[in-house]
């Protein structure tokens, strides 16, 4: 590529780049804001209006503790419930869909070749076709209110990651698993001493999308959550939204910043395994 | 020992010991149950609702085909249905071809490009309700952003279109009309709500475009050097190797776009619930509402099929279609 087409493709990308981090960095700006400073917008383009626009006058830094200690926002309430749901569905779904994958992949019996089949079937199922009697099975269980429709689940397996690890126990030769039985280990022996060590990568990439998938829920939590005290973060933050009349933009913005950084910084910590988990997710599957 | 080996007979089927018959059943046990009490149990019991009135405080009361008929007469039914088509016949093809676009210009080899495309996939770990409610204070049609913008290039373009009116002997009326564009009020606006939301999808490509950067990398350098010996410039790369290549990834994103876009939720519930009026209630957000804010659990449940049919018989299209345009190497 000549200098010219690569200077090119750097004021397009910037110019990209700047309509993806924007909102960000307005919904930061906005949350240092006062309120009226964050509703008036200057009339005309000029270095002053700009400065109007951009800089917070004063810094706002209390929409944060107000937001914290909003008694309509109990934000580390919210945070710990989400957090709980958030281990125990990583943690089920690393679980069970490992040890299901394995028995797909590795054990040979009846009967598993249509139970992949349901697998298969199941990933294109649609959450609303059993939304409402699933909702009557958690009545019955006497869960609606709680969090266990939100985590029990996942410790039956997720069928998205049970085929993502099936594939990946195929890849790993038959001849480890059939020496180590010739050995006397046992199946579980294999799946817990080689196959997981083995597969640690995938494995990681399965408990960081689980976790992000029970963190960013919506409709779950707004189905089965029915008192405040056990919302999750997500719904929270639209109950705060709703019940707006009162809750200025700036302490939204506030509100939603709390709950993107942890996610952002999460990513960064393992920005690795979030990339080949979406490459691979998406050529293998 | 060889009983835990698994060895072919002299048929050539398969030995199947029962010690790895009762591991591999045990291991999957999870699975088994979860399926009959979250899957299959459920899918039997929607369908029956569906033929039946359930308001969940009483029992179902056997009603026939009552439900899908009058499915064909709720016209706010219609509604959502066409709006959801609107929205999926619009943000799928053009967040596609965007995310494509996207790729190929992370892949190419320039500096910073990490950053980029940290930037471009950043977006995709906000949750949903937080990016709703910060495209709505963008799209805020007094204090927002956007119509910061807009109002300007708006003014400059009527100031300019009212000078030719003017030149082609319009009268006042247009005149003034023109001077007084001013931009939409977005999300207060029945004609423009659905654009906005539209809009916020293309925010959410990231993902997309990781998969179409693996994609792309997956091309083996040779197709492009003999391309580029047989005479094709960089368009002929692009149609003859590219999108041939990446044929494969499309199809899986194009698949995954469809089952999205037919049930989406989120952001339409944040950002509108739906208004004004009825101009952004999707499908799955009427079904949202049938179901839990009118107790029509019945009518849900008839939705809920025809929306599965739905995105079956679109994905059996695109099945279909695919032989005719994706290339497997």
């Amino acid at each position: 590529m000549n200098t010219k087409n690569r200077l090119f493709t750097h004021a397009l990308l910037v110019i990209i780049a700047l309509f993806y981090l924007g909102p960000f960095l307005w919904m930061l700006d906005t949350s240092l804001k006062t309120d009226p400073q964050a509703i008036q917008m200057p009339k005309e383009f000029s270095i002053h209006d700009f400065k109007a626009l951009v800089v917070p006058t004063p810094w706002q830094w209390q929409n944060y503790p107000q937001v914290i200690h909003d008694p309509h926002f109990d934000f580390s309430l919210y945070a710990r419930n989400t957090l709980i749901i958030a281990v125990l569905v990583a943690l089920g779904a690393m679980l069970s869909s490992s040890l299901v994958a394995y028995s797909l992949a590795k054990v040979k019996w009846r009967g598993r070749n249509i139970v992949f089949v349901i697998v298969l079937a199941s990933m294109m199922l649609p959450f609303p076709v059993v939304m409402v009697p699933l909702y009557r099975i958690f009545r019955e269980f006497g869960w609606i209110g709680t969090n266990l429709p939100l985590w029990v689940p996942a410790f039956t397996g997720i069928p998205f990651y049970i085929f993502l690890l099936r594939q990946f126990y195929l890849t790993i030769p038959t001849e480890l698993s059939e020496a180590a039985l010739i050995d006397g280990c046992s199946h579980f022996g294999i799946w817990w001493r080689i196959m997981l060590p083995l597969t640690r990568p995938a494995l990681a990439v399965v408990g960081l999308f689980s976790f992000m998938a029970a963190w960013n829920n919506f409709l779950g939590p707004l189905v089965y959550l029915t008192h405040q005290n056990t919302f999750t973060l997500a719904l929270a933050l639209q109950n705060y939204q709703s019940r707006s009349g009162g809750t200025s933009y700036t302490l939204l913005m506030a509100a939603s910043v709390l709950i993107i950084a942890p996610i952002i910084v999460l990513f960064f910590l393992a920005q690795k395994t979030f990339v080949r988990g979406i490459a691979t997710t998406g050529i293998k599957g | 020992m060889s009983k835990a080996v698994n060895i072919a007979d002299g048929q050539g089927r398969l030995y199947i010991s029962w010690k790895d018959q009762l591991t591999g059943m045990a291991f999957a046990a999870p699975y088994l149950v979860g399926i009959c009490i979250f899957l299959l149990f459920p899918l039997a019991m929607s369908l029956y609702y569906s033929f039946c009135d359930y308001s969940m405080l009483q029992p179902p009361l056997w009603i026939g085909l009552d439900n899908y008929r009058h499915l064909l007469t709720d016209d706010t039914f219609h509604i959502a249905l066409i709006n959801t088509l609107i929205y999926a016949a619009i943000s799928v093809p053009c967040t596609l071809a965007w995310s494509i676009f996207l790729a190929i210009l992370l892949n190419r080899q320039i500096r910073s490009q990490g950053i980029y495309r940290t930037i471009i996939f950043l977006p995709t770990l906000v949750p949903l309700v937080a990016t709703g409610i910060i495209w709505n204070w963008l799209f805020n049609s007094d204090s927002g952003l956007i119509n910061y913008f807009l109002r300007p290039v708006l003014g400059l373009v009527g100031g300019i279109a009212a000078h030719v009116a003017a030149w082609l002997g319009a009268g006042p009326a247009t005149l003034q009309a023109l001077h007084d564009i001013s931009p939409p009020a977005w999300l207060g606006d029945p004609n423009w709500a659905m654009t906005a939301i539209i809009f916020v999808s293309f925010w959410g490509v990231g993902q997309t475009v990781v998969i179409f950067l693996a994609g792309l990398q997956d091309i083996p350098a040779e197709l492009y050097e003999a391309a580029q010996i047989d005479g094709a410039g960089s368009w002929g790369r692009l149609r003859h190797v590219t999108l041939p290549m990446l044929s494969p990834v499309i199809f899986f994103n194009l698949i995954m776009g469809i089952i999205g876009s037919w049930q989406f939720f989120d952001i339409p519930y944040v950002m509108t619930a739906g208004g004004p009026g009825r101009a952004t209630l999707v499908y799955s957000l009427y079904l949202f509402n049938a179901a839990f804010n009118e107790l029509r659990m019945g009518a849900a449940s008839a939705m809920a099929w025809i929306l599965f049919l739905i995105i079956l018989a679109l994905t059996a299209l695109a099945f279909w279609s695919a032989k005719k345009w994706v290339h497997y190497s």
